[in-house]
């Protein structure tokens, strides 16, 4: 090492300049929110906690064609249907496992009558595990809750499919 | 104090209550004191990185540590069963105490001194040195290999900062001509230039100053040397089998002793409870204070490298404390001791 180099380790300059960085920065703004009471804006197009929808008058969009339980590669859905009494089809059982979903919106894709969307909600997290096995009760109460924000988020990516 | 216990208790019956009193008057706060200096700890890491740090328990967070501290005593105590259950428990329990008892000799301000013992510096010497039992008796009852590698570098890293250390000390009592902790306070009165009160501002004792500063990070594990409790290698060191109120204790102790060794360099180097400047109206403002203001100072620096430096290589501590501090502390001691001799001052006059 040079003598220049000696007297830089003697004097402890790198530590010095190192803790005027430091020092600085911790006189900078924050940079992170303060995330509850504080969020980030959220894509339309973002993939969050599923909701099953209505029609504004009150009948459920889902007509039972299975076509979200046959592409959801995780095979996180399990569809059970047969014709109600007016003749219409229609599910018994339309059960989504949380703990398998991977939130790749596929079930959204695939839904010809945008019954099974993905809202923006990403803050439904439990304390045991069953409660993360949706039925079709708890995702019908999420699409009457969500209907507002989903059908808005709908809307503004419409364009662009 | 002791004294008006004593005419109304009688001797041995006052003087126990009065120091009772003293212990309970110094303890307590020091716990309080604990819990919000591990909130400023994670403030000051947090605006650095930054980051908001805990903000939500409490008005701005102030809370959190009784938060924390309220979690960990309601969860369960956890032996494994491996362990020597005697040993584990009386790990954290030891680290804990010899936190504590060191604080008996650091004056806080002319008369608030707990023990006010004639040679104050070597017990804070002896006690710090057994500070490293309650780790590597951790370590080694746990019964686990990362605790006990955690224990092996720990027993080697404070011994050998605790031999510069002590060298360093030797050329503060060579100075100051005292063991006494208050009386090196007070040799430190306008010490330098007959306005400037504190060793550290002599440009002869500064280097060592520094080496003290450093050596005590190292001595109490703080992050730039933390290798006892390095995440990335060891899962948690010695604390890993720790769980409930045996981890709180092993946290306090270590807060502890971080406050301990930033009082030691506030007394030592900074002139403890004495203002900075020897200039009388800042004699108004009572010593306690600046001896609060000083701890702080250096708890901020302590937080302030441990958000900058990068955790040491073993093999890097080990130079540094070995191939570094121990030959310029011992050549400092020369240097101090020459001088001294020279110009016929300090404790040679």
């Amino acid at each position: 090492m040079s003598i220049a180099g000696h007297i830089k380790a003697f004097t402890l300059w790198e530590f010095v300049k190192a803790h005027w960085l430091t020092l600085k920065y911790f006189f900078k703004p924050k940079y992170t929110i303060n995330f509850p009471y504080e969020k980030n804006p959220l894509s339309p197009r973002f993939r969050g906690e599923h909701v099953l929808r209505r029609y504004p008058n009150g009948e459920e969009r889902c007509i039972a064609c299975k076509l979200c339980e046959a592409i959801c590669p995780a095979q996180a859905i399990t569809i059970e249907a047969e014709p109600r009494d007016d003749g219409s089809r229609r599910t018994t059982r339309y059960d989504i496992d949380m703990t398998k979903c991977i939130y790749c919106g596929f079930c959204q894709e695939a839904c010809p009558v945008d019954a099974i969307v993905e809202g923006p909600n990403f803050e439904f997290s439990t304390e045991t595990r069953e409660e993360l096995i949706y039925d079709k009760q708890k995702l019908l109460d999420n699409g009457d809750r969500w209907e507002r924000a989903v059908a808005a988020n709908l809307a503004a990516d419409a364009p662009y499919r | 104090m002791t004294a008006v216990f004593q005419s109304y208790l009688g001797f041995g019956f006052g003087w126990f209550l009065a120091t009772l009193i003293f212990i309970l008057l110094i303890a307590l706060p020091l716990m309080l004191a604990v819990a919000m200096i591990i909130y400023a700890d994670r403030k000051i890491w947090a605006a650095v990185a930054l980051r908001r740090g805990p903000n939500v328990v409490g008005p701005f967070g102030l809370l959190q540590s009784f938060a924390d501290g309220l979690k960990v005593f309601l969860k369960e105590t956890i032996v494994p069963a491996a362990a020597n259950r005697g040993l584990f428990l009386l790990a954290p329990i030891l680290t804990f105490t010899v936190a504590l008892i060191a604080w008996a000799v650091i004056p806080f301000s002319a008369k608030a001194v707990l023990a006010d013992i004639n040679v104050g510096l070597l017990y804070i010497l002896a006690v710090s040195s057994l500070g490293v039992y309650g780790v590597i008796i951790a370590g080694w009852s746990s019964n686990s290999k990362y605790p006990f590698f955690s224990a092996l570098r720990a027993a080697a890293q404070m011994v050998s900062y605790e031999v510069s250390i002590g060298f360093v000390l030797i050329s503060i009592v060579l100075w100051a001509g005292t063991f006494n902790l208050n009386g090196i306070v007070l040799a430190q009165k306008a010490h330098v230039l007959h306005v400037f009160n504190g060793f550290g501002f002599n440009p002869l004792l500064f280097p060592m100053a520094v080496v003290f500063l450093i050596s005590s990070m190292a001595e109490t594990a703080r992050t730039p040397f933390d290798l006892t409790e390095a995440e990335s290698e060891l899962v948690a060191g010695y604390q890993t089998e720790y769980s409930s109120m045996s981890f709180a204790l092993f946290w306090l102790g270590e807060y502890g002793n971080v406050l301990l060794m930033c009082a030691l360099n506030a007394v030592l180097f900074w002139g403890g409870w004495l203002p900075p400047v020897d200039w009388a109206p800042l004699y108004w403002i009572p010593g306690i204070l600046w001896m609060f203001l000083k701890i702080f100072a250096f708890f901020f620096v302590f937080s302030w490298v441990k958000a900058t430096v990068p955790r040491y290589r073993y093999d890097q501590l080990m130079r540094l404390g070995w191939k570094i501090f121990l030959p310029l502390s011992l050549f400092w001691v020369f240097l101090v001791s020459g001088w001294l001799l020279l110009t016929h001052s300090g404790a040679m006059s």
